[in-house]
């Protein structure tokens, strides 16, 4: 039996800061004071708010408490599909935190702060180069606002061309943040099943393309981390009645090196840089969301765009035909630092390789377990898998309950119940980072579990026993909110 | 590559597996049509030494050295980040974690998180925050769409022209697909957001108002919510500098409806201007058309306390095309660094830094004015504020920040073409008397 990393410890409790909160108390070292206090009118001033007063050591135990009930990457194999949890490189940050990027104020002018123009712009190329695309914004701050972006220049290449189409097709198999982003846009959604083999097939496509529609959001890889292996056609029918094909990009980290999504038809594509260029998620972001057109479409690209002229970068905002301003300055530049960072350390072999080991470990797993989990879709899959939980119906036990008894052993629980198409999906993306030996230990621990399903379900059903609390009341929490202390 | 764990055994064995000849064999699923002929045309991989030395040329190459003096904000602040900030929020176990989906290993998150809603109403005197936005500017672009479709008669937004001029063009960009537009409100001569212009608007779903404004001056709030109340619209206002709440009264005490702000000065470094941090609260009644995360207090099945992520059915992943945002990712771990700068400057410190910010910045609009500027309006500000420069100050203000990294204020003829040689000055708890001092004597030379 290989030993699981997951196991019983001390852990502390920790109050809320008003628990801990004692008046007087202050961590903070005030600055002198130099110049004369000059009291504001008191008509316009108000009571301080009332934050809680605490020593510097409260400050710091309340925080590194938390932390510790916290589960991340560097804690342990996080193979939450769609999500591309791999390993967020330390020198990244490193990088990120030098003091002419991190203290570089937005507005000190184009010839101050040339390292930070040449550095968007250098990105820039890098994601055009590796999507194969010919144009890049970075502007975006995460995936859904790349997708709005991409939406809305969309949307305005329908306006110049004289006519506003009024739908969009969207398939089964996208994410939420598709369909949201088409209705900011004032798009209908029109929902496309994918044919039995997990893909989109042509000729349903042809069916409900028409000229009042301005495209089609296709994920590839899809959700079902299947290649769309008509993508090419699939494009040429939408292009062939005047519409446009937008990429969702989530999945990149499966295909870098080996497709150029620009070479397959598609005419817009947003990459998200806290999944496929390893930036830490940070526990909800902050992420970046870079979104890359074909020629045609750098026209309508938000502003400021970044340029090179000789050997100086500036940044333009004169572009007549632009959807417009998406962030108060330029993005999430610490963000694409860190992009950066990883890029320049992998090189192009690096990257290829990212790819064929994502590969190589989602399609391992896929093997390991398609005995003991049921796998809707059996076919050769890219860097994520995913099962369901028709096996263990019969023992009357969820995915959530093999998802919650997994965290007992040690694992961060896979994607559940997404894609929509499969019931009570169980989604596994392991990404490359991860060893032989510890996907070895999640696929014996998934084997495990579903034994346990058997012979002693109620360890399922009562998972998980180890973490800091238990199975939570979500019901009570959305009925009755309670959204501050 | 050291990120690469797999050694040419583990290839082998795992492929043998998978029942594949190479890792290129993976890809046969692909059309060739589609595959890629080239090898990716990229720079040759660099080691960490060789990284360190590029990446500190490309920063060096930035102005913002070491001893660099800030006299511009403008929604990005240069404030000071206690040492216990950067070192605890690097903790890879906030760092590396996703969005909180399994809250029995997220409680870490999900306490800070609701910690730092409860200290975001505080501080703006509302009844809910959210889990974050991107930055001030989208928060108050989802604002503006939530007036838009809870006033389904209306098609306009009516926004004071001294909202962030950047935040006004973010709005441009949300609304106009929908087929709504923006009408802007123009300001009086003496720097405030012109109340009486509001007044005539009709057929507005609400009104967005700054203040502090873009000038730094303290809006009148209490006449704009009159105003709205009267016209039965939302009012929402919005705000660039979260430290000035620290000395002035509350939005929230004004009876906003919605508030947009930028948390930036709360412990997040600038960085070229993002990430920032959105901020975003509402009124009661308005919580199921909020965008984005919401942490709530609930309790495990032993009874423990605890937290999730709630109301879930507003969002995009359960909602799909019918959602009232489409935002996933926020800007969650920056929340979570202003929750840790608010814990640590706390309910006293908080009000010594914003008393601090003012007194700086009228001490430099008292050297400044003494050196030749005019002070041309005569409102309250917080910390900012505009003066007229005299003759030749903008090569004075290029050889200061060439010879002292001295950044003498913001131009504002780009944003507002009439006010030529006006400038937007900016002074926090970081600039000395000294250097005040000193800008106020190369001046006026």
């Amino acid at each position: 039996m290989i030993r699981q990393p997951g196991t019983s410890g001390l852990i502390f409790n920790e109050p809320t800061v008003w628990d801990k909160s004692r008046d007087g108390r202050c961590a903070l070292s005030l600055p002198r004071a130099d110049v004369d206090r000059v009291p504001l009118n008191p008509a316009l001033t108000g009571d301080a708010p009332n934050l809680p007063q605490l020593s510097e050591l409260d400050v710091v135990r309340h925080y590194t408490r938390l932390s510790q009930w916290n589960f991340g990457v560097d804690s342990g194999m996080y193979p939450l599909g769609s999500c591309t949890m791999k390993y967020n490189p330390k020198t990244n940050e490193i990088q990120a935190s030098r003091q002419g990027f991190a203290g570089a104020h937005p507005l000190a002018g184009e010839a101050f702060s040339q390292g930070a123009l040449r550095l968007m712009y250098e990105l820039e190329q890098f994601l055009a180069e590796i999507t194969g695309f010919a144009g890049v914004t970075l502007q975006p701050a995460a995936g859904a606002h790349g997708e709005l972006a991409g939406m809305l220049i969309i949307h305005a290449y329908h306006a110049k061309q004289g006519r506003q189409r009024s739908k969009i097709i969207i398939p089964d198999t996208a994410h939420g943040t598709n369909p949201a982003a088409a209705t900011l846009c004032g798009y209908k959604s029109v929902n496309l099943k994918s044919g039995p083999k997990g893909i989109l097939e042509p000729e349903a496509v042809a069916a409900v393309m028409d000229e009042d529609t301005a495209g089609i959001m296709i994920t590839n890889p899809n959700t079902l981390g299947l290649f769309e292996e008509h993508i090419r056609e699939i494009c040429a029918i939408v292009h062939g009645k005047g519409g446009l094909v937008y990429g969702d990009g989530a999945n990149m980290n499966a295909i870098m090196g080996v497709v150029k999504p620009g070479h397959s038809g598609i005419d817009v594509l947003h990459l998200n840089l806290h999944k496929t260029f390893s930036t830490p998620h940070g526990g909800g972001g902050p992420g970046s969301g870079p979104v890359a057109v074909t020629k045609d479409l750098i026209a309508f690209l938000p502003i400021p765009r970044v340029e090179k002229q000789l050997d100086t970068f500036r940044f333009v905002t004169d572009c007549p035909d632009t959807i417009g301003r998406m962030h108060t300055f330029y993005g999430h530049f610490g963000v694409m630092i860190k992009a950066y960072a990883y890029i320049l350390s992998m090189g192009p072999q690096g990257l290829l390789d990212a790819s064929r080991l994502a590969v190589l470990n989602a399609n391992y797993i896929k093997e390991c377990l398609k005995d003991t989990l049921n796998l809707p879709y059996d076919r050769p899959c890219m860097h994520e898998c995913v099962f369901n939980d028709a096996r263990q119906k019969n023992y009357h036990i969820t995915t959530k309950d093999i998802t919650k008894r997994l965290l007992d052993y040690g694992f961060h629980p896979p994607t559940v119940y997404f894609p929509l198409v499969v019931e009570g999906a169980f989604m596994v993306e392991p990404t490359e980072t991860e060893s032989k030996e510890d996907i070895d230990q999640f696929i014996n621990a998934v084997k495990a579990i579903v034994k346990e399903a058997e012979s002693t379900p109620e360890k399922l059903t009562q998972a998980p026993t180890l973490p800091k609390v238990t199975r939570l009341d979500e019901v009570t929490a959305a009925r009755k909110p309670c959204l501050r202390g | 590559m050291r990120y690469l764990p797999h050694t040419q055994k583990d290839i082998k064995e795992m492929l043998a597996v998978t029942g594949r000849t190479s890792l290129d064999d993976q890809f046969d699923t692909i059309p060739d049509a589609v595959k890629s002929k080239t090898a990716l045309n990229l720079p040759d991989p660099l080691s960490e030494w060789d990284l360190n030395d590029h990446m500190e040329k490309l920063a060096s190459d930035n102005i913002a050295c070491q001893g660099y003096t800030c006299f511009i904000g403008a929604g990005s602040y240069d404030h000071y980040i206690p040492a216990i900030i950067p070192y605890l929020i690097s903790r890879s176990e906030f760092a590396t974690a996703y969005t909180p989906y399994q809250p029995e290993v997220s409680q870490g998150t999900l306490q800070g998180i609701y910690e730092f809603q409860t200290m975001v109403t505080d501080l703006l005197g509302m009844d809910i925050a959210t889990a974050s936005h991107y930055d001030c500017g989208t928060a108050l672009a989802e604002c503006a769409l939530i007036a838009l479709r809870k006033n389904k008669k209306a098609d306009k937004i009516a926004v004071s022209d001294l909202v962030h001029p950047s935040h006004r063009q973010i709005i441009d960009t949300y609304i106009k697909p929908a087929g709504f537009s923006m009408v802007t409100i123009g300001h009086t001569k003496e720097g405030l957001t012109d109340i009486s212009a509001l007044e005539a608007m009709e057929g507005i779903a609400g009104v967005a108002v700054q203040s502090p404004n873009f000038f730094g001056h303290i809006e009148d709030l209490a006449a704009f919510k009159k105003v709205a109340e009267s016209k039965k619209i939302l009012f929402i206002t919005s705000f660039t500098e979260a430290l000035a709440w620290g000395l002035l009264k509350s939005p929230g005490s004004f009876g906003a409806d919605l508030v947009a702000g930028e948390g930036q000065s709360l412990g997040i470094p600038k960085t070229f201007g993002g990430p920032g941090l959105g901020l975003l609260a509402g009124s009661t009644k308005l919580m199921r058309d909020l965008p984005g995360r919401l942490v709530g207090r609930t309790k495990d099945s032993n009874g423990k306390d605890g937290y999730v992520l709630t109301l879930s059915t507003r969002e995009q992943h359960i909602r799909r095309e019918k959602a009232s945002s489409n935002i996933c990712s926020n800007n969650g771990l920056n929340a979570m660094t202003a929750a840790m700068y608010l814990s640590t400057v706390g309910k006293i410190g908080i009000r010594e830094i914003a008393q601090l910010n003012h007194d700086k910045a009228v001490y430099l609009q008292s050297v400044l004015t003494s050196a030749g500027f005019e002070p041309i309006f005569a409102q309250p500000f917080f910390n900012e504020f505009v003066m007229k420069a005299p003759k030749h100050f903008k090569e004075k203000r290029i050889e200061l920040i060439n010879r002292y990294c001295l950044f003498a204020g913001l131009d504002l003829e780009p944003f507002y073409p009439q006010l030529t040689d006006h400038y937007l000055f900016c002074a926090t708890e970081k600039v000395s008397r000294e250097q005040m001092d000193q800008l106020a004597k190369e001046v006026a030379q």
